[in-house]
């Protein structure tokens, strides 16, 4: 298991500036991202346009844009907003209570949605 | 990276104050908690939406035939315009993170070429939404009903200041998207649209030529709230941006305050992703 009391990268702490090499280096991990990003929001966009809803496809397409939306997020989350250099226990106090309470409501929201559905399907005049 | 990487701290310096057990400040950890409460804000708010969606017994508009307009252009594009919108927010997503790392090395020049460019990219972003509001609420052509209340779809738009009757190719599209679906043209159309009771052309906050109101309430709700945190975020922004210009991190030793605004403007840049898959394209 990770040790939690090691100071393992404080390298955005206030205290410490980055020297020109680690600058390059960071801004090289930037770039790959960037086309990253870039690369899966035109097959997005692609996809979208030329697969219709209501096809056979259209369900491996539509998880297939869960995927990859959450394939975004993560990359913006660890890279972009660096949550991926900051120490483990702030990575998990920021990502576990959120990842809890979105799991349960998103549970509820389509449990409780699919069932109101189903009633107004049955008792429709 | 930093010297102290292997070092142990013993837990009771670590926990018992003295230092932040989470090795970052006051500031950037209370960012860090309001992002979190605002994602929660954002979650639910396309929680709800997929709720409305999932419950409704019609059908719900999608979101490729709904926008599919260029400006200055007739043709159709679907999603381009949403496309080149969620272009924009991630690069400027990524001249704002070029900032923070410029920011890290104390490189003012930087700090201020890449902070710039990003305020750059807030504003087109505000301006392409715009141009979206304003297409949604215009609308297109839209639907008529008539007093026993079947529902037609017009062909051709009625341009202000003329009636159907003067409209080249006027015409109507009766059970659009059944099976039955059929065109009525000529004067029998102008003597059914005639008879209308409303004509309903692009969207308020009651009826949209779209889908149900909910459809267009959303839209409002969800893209409107997640503007105006483009807006504040742009604001912001400019404020880092004047003090940069000033001197004040220079002489303050560090930008963190480029990096606490970063957060922001990237999680900004994140809700998007997010509204882009579910409310445009699936």
């Amino acid at each position: 298991m990770e040790r939690d009391d090691l100071i393992v990268n404080d390298s955005y702490a206030l205290n410490n500036t980055h020297s020109e090499e680690q600058g390059v280096e960071i801004r090289k991990k930037i770039v790959k991202v960037t086309v990253l990003l870039s690369v899966i929001t035109a097959i997005e966009v692609g996809l979208g346009i030329m697969i219709k809803q209501g096809t056979t496809l259209w369900p491996v397409v539509k998880w297939s844009f869960i995927v990859m939306t959450l394939i975004k997020a993560f990359y913006i989350v660890a890279v972009f907003m660096h949550l991926g250099d900051e120490r483990k226990s702030l990575r998990y106090v920021i990502i576990l209570p959120y990842a809890l309470f979105i799991a349960y409501l998103l549970f509820i929201g389509i449990t409780e949605s699919n069932y109101l559905n189903d009633i107004w399907l049955r008792f429709k005049p | 990276m930093a010297s102290e990487a292997t070092q142990a701290v013993d837990s009771s310096t670590l926990w018992g104050g003295g230092r932040s057990p989470f090795s970052v400040s006051y500031g950037k950890m209370m960012m860090w908690f309001f992002l979190v409460s605002d994602a929660l804000t954002f979650s639910g708010l396309l929680v709800a939406y997929g709720y409305a969606r999932h419950a409704y017994t019609g059908d719900w508009p999608i979101g490729e035939q709904v926008f599919y307009s260029l400006p200055f252009l007739s043709g159709k594009y679907p999603l381009i315009y949403v496309a080149l919108m969620t272009f924009i927010l991630i690069i400027s997503s990524v001249t704002m993170v070029l900032a923070v790392e410029a920011g890290h090395r104390k490189d003012d020049r930087g700090v201020i070429k890449w902070l710039g460019w990003t305020i750059v990219g807030g504003f087109f972003f505000l301006g392409s939404q715009a141009w979206e509001w304003s297409h949604f609420i215009h609308g297109t052509a839209g639907y008529i009903l008539t007093p026993d209340n079947a529902k037609y779809y017009l062909t051709e738009e009625i341009p202000q200041g003329m009636v159907a009757a003067d409209v080249a190719d006027f015409g109507l599209i009766a059970n659009k998207g059944a099976e039955d679906e059929t065109r009525i043209t000529g004067q029998r159309a102008v003597e059914i649209y005639n008879t209308k009771t409303i004509h309903v052309q692009g969207a308020n906050m009651t009826i949209n030529e779209y889908g149900p109101p909910q459809y267009g309430n959303f839209f409002f709700f969800i893209t409107g709230f997640h503007g105006f945190h483009v807006f504040s975020g742009v604001v912001i922004n400019i404020i880092i941006f004047m003090q940069v210009l000033k001197g004040v991190y220079r002489r303050r030793g560090h930008y963190e305050m480029v990096e606490k605004t970063g957060l922001y403007w990237h999680f900004v840049d994140l809700v998007w992703v997010f509204v882009f898959t579910f409310f445009y394209l699936i």
